[in-house]
């Protein structure tokens, strides 16, 4: 059974289509990679994957049931999206910001207890911030405030991980380390990462399906083995791509 | 926590105090043994008669009145997602001001004054949001681009009538411009309000803290947005105009007591609700009793007051602030 799935999905932004007759059946343990160019609809995909967005036809289901009986609290269970930017108009703290990840799974009138604090200060040793729990969001860096809303994501735990362009602003290490701890953590606890990223080689290293947007509502969809070449990438990109290759690894690199 | 238990004891002990404050001070003052005295006595002595028949209905009054702006301004700054909006930025007090002026105009009062205050507060509401409502939803910045220039509007129909009023009751109208909790009689709806907006804002205290961090997150998180926001404007609007039909409009509470404890204790709302709502009864209460007897026999209006108090305290605010964030 797929954890989410596509049925016929049809999303335009303003006139412009993303997809068409999207059928896709995503499956734990899978890690899942978006490509596309600037404004082909990647992150508007992604929105609409976890219900933020209710402008499309067709179907989305989460476990077999379609997302829009399922109720927002319950949603937020399932399925967990970083996106790309925050807004932190007054001055909250590290640590309180990351437990918000817990919202739905503690009613109205419930207080956050111990083991909700542990799994937040356990996200925040994933993401390396231990150390600035206790700091106000709005002093952070932009490589920082994006390892907070990672944090708040793996404080969340849904079963689904959407993560909107996650290597932004990191460093080369956080990139690396980062996505390491993810794709590991979605296979040996069988969730399912949906991700849209820039870097082909991340991408190549990292993911194991491929979901290339080529615009128009085109797209391309499959294993890494099967999608990955340079046809396929430069068709995406609308860009010559070339391929580099030594024995088992491959580099793709605008020409 | 603890800070945050010591914070809410403290205020408790402010908000005691500027009660016993406002029940000794007077053109007769009396003394904590006379006030103590009237608690447990029944008898009609004239501290009696004055700590309860006078200076407490006034106190309740500015005490609610304050409270109630206090909360207002607290939902009002999450839902614009602006450190800077106050209860009255969409316009609510200066529609109650149209029709509560066009009534002592015509020399109308009481219940007249009052009631066309509530009317008018709530025809601004709907102006507010039927005309920046697009596409099943209110932006904030919409919101509050509409709800300034409508304010601007009843501002040039509030000048009109002053103009055209007669001399009397002209010095009524400006006291009431500026907010002034004089002669008004307690509206027994006004409590239960503060307590329902209470109650509902703590229950959803843990929601606010993610809508302010925007909608999106908010709903990625699990909070229904569209109809917590939709509530919270018809609860921050009903709040605001029953403070505005007891007091007028009285400014800046509602503004600086928010702002200020989210500068002490940050921005958890299930602390600052509770603290909000007893900072900003004090602080009205604190500012009427200044206002009746600093040039006793004469009364100011108690938004002078305020002003006096939140114009330099609150650029003191911003200016540290802005050190803070120079840091950075």
């Amino acid at each position: 059974m797929s954890v989410l799935s596509t049925n016929n999905l049809q999303l335009n932004i303003a006139n412009k289509q993303v997809c068409n007759e999207l059928n896709l059946e995503f499956n734990r343990g899978e890690v899942w990679g978006i490509l596309g160019c600037n404004g082909v609809g990647k992150t508007t995909l992604l929105h609409t994957l976890c219900g933020l967005r209710d402008e499309y036809s067709g179907d989305i289901f989460i476990k077999n049931k379609n997302i829009i009986q399922i109720k927002r609290k319950l949603i937020a269970r399932m399925i967990g999206i970083q996106l790309q930017h925050s807004e932190d108009p007054f001055p909250t703290t590290v640590l309180e910001t990351v437990l918000t990840g817990r919202h739905p799974y503690i009613s109205n009138w419930q207080w956050e207890d111990e083991d909700d604090l542990q799994k937040a200060i356990n996200a925040l040793g994933v993401v390396d911030l231990e150390d600035l729990s206790e700091r106000p969001i709005n002093q952070l860096s932009g490589g920082e405030r994006q390892r907070v809303s990672l944090a708040t994501l793996i404080t969340q735990d849904p079963d689904i991980f959407l993560l909107d362009e996650p290597n932004s602003h990191l460093d080369l290490s956080h990139q690396i380390n980062l996505l390491t701890h993810f794709t590991n953590y979605i296979k040996q606890n069988k969730r399912l990462l949906v991700m849209t990223l820039h870097d082909i080689n991340l991408a190549s290293r990292f993911c194991t399906h491929l979901l290339l947007l080529t615009g128009q509502g085109q797209f391309i969809a499959g294993q890494v083995e099967e999608v990955l070449n340079i046809d396929n990438l430069s068709n995406t990109y609308k860009y010559p791509i070339i391929e580099i290759s030594d024995n088992d690894n491959s580099l793709y690199i605008p020409q | 926590m603890s800070k945050s238990v010591s914070l809410l004891i403290f205020l408790l002990i402010i908000s005691l105090a500027s009660f016993l404050l406002a029940f000794s001070v007077g053109s007769i003052s009396l003394s904590l043994e006379d006030i103590l005295s009237t608690f447990f006595s029944d008898n009609v002595s004239i501290a009696h008669t004055i700590v309860w028949e006078l200076r407490m209905p006034r106190a309740y009054i500015a005490f609610v009145t304050g409270s109630l702006l206090s909360l207002a301004g607290l939902i009002m700054q999450v839902l614009l997602r602006n450190p800077l909006a106050d209860p009255y930025i969409l316009g609510v007090s200066s529609g109650a001001s149209v029709a509560a002026l066009s009534a002592m105009a015509l020399g109308l009062t009481g219940i007249w004054v009052s009631g066309g205050a509530f009317v008018g507060a709530f025809i601004s509401i709907l102006l507010v949001f039927g005309l920046s409502h697009r596409d099943g939803s209110w932006n904030p910045s919409r919101l509050l681009l509409t709800g300034v220039v409508i304010a601007a509007g009843w501002g040039a129909m509030i000048n009109f009538i002053l103009s055209i009023s007669p001399d009397k009751p002209l010095r009524g109208m400006l006291f009431w411009l500026m907010g002034d909790i004089n002669n008004i009689s307690a509206d027994p709806a006004s409590i239960l309000v503060l307590i329902i907006g209470i109650i509902i804002t703590i229950g959803v205290a843990r929601q606010l803290n993610i809508l302010s961090r925007g909608d999106l997150q908010a709903a990625a998180l699990g909070v229904s947005v569209k109809p917590l926001r939709i509530s919270l404007f018809i609860l921050a609007s009903c709040l605001t105009a029953f403070a505005v039909i007891q007091a007028g409009s009285v400014g800046f509470v509602g503004l600086i007591v928010p702002h200020m404890l989210r500068l002490i204790i940050g921005s958890d709302h299930r602390i600052l609700i509770p603290s909000s709502v007893l900072l900003g009864g004090s602080l009205l209460l604190i500012s009427d009793t200044i206002a009746r007897t600093i040039i006793a026999p004469q009364q100011l209006p108690v938004g002078v007051i305020t002003a006096f108090i939140g114009v330099p305290f609150f650029l003191y605010l911003l200016n540290k602030n802005f050190d803070r964030n120079a840091i950075k």
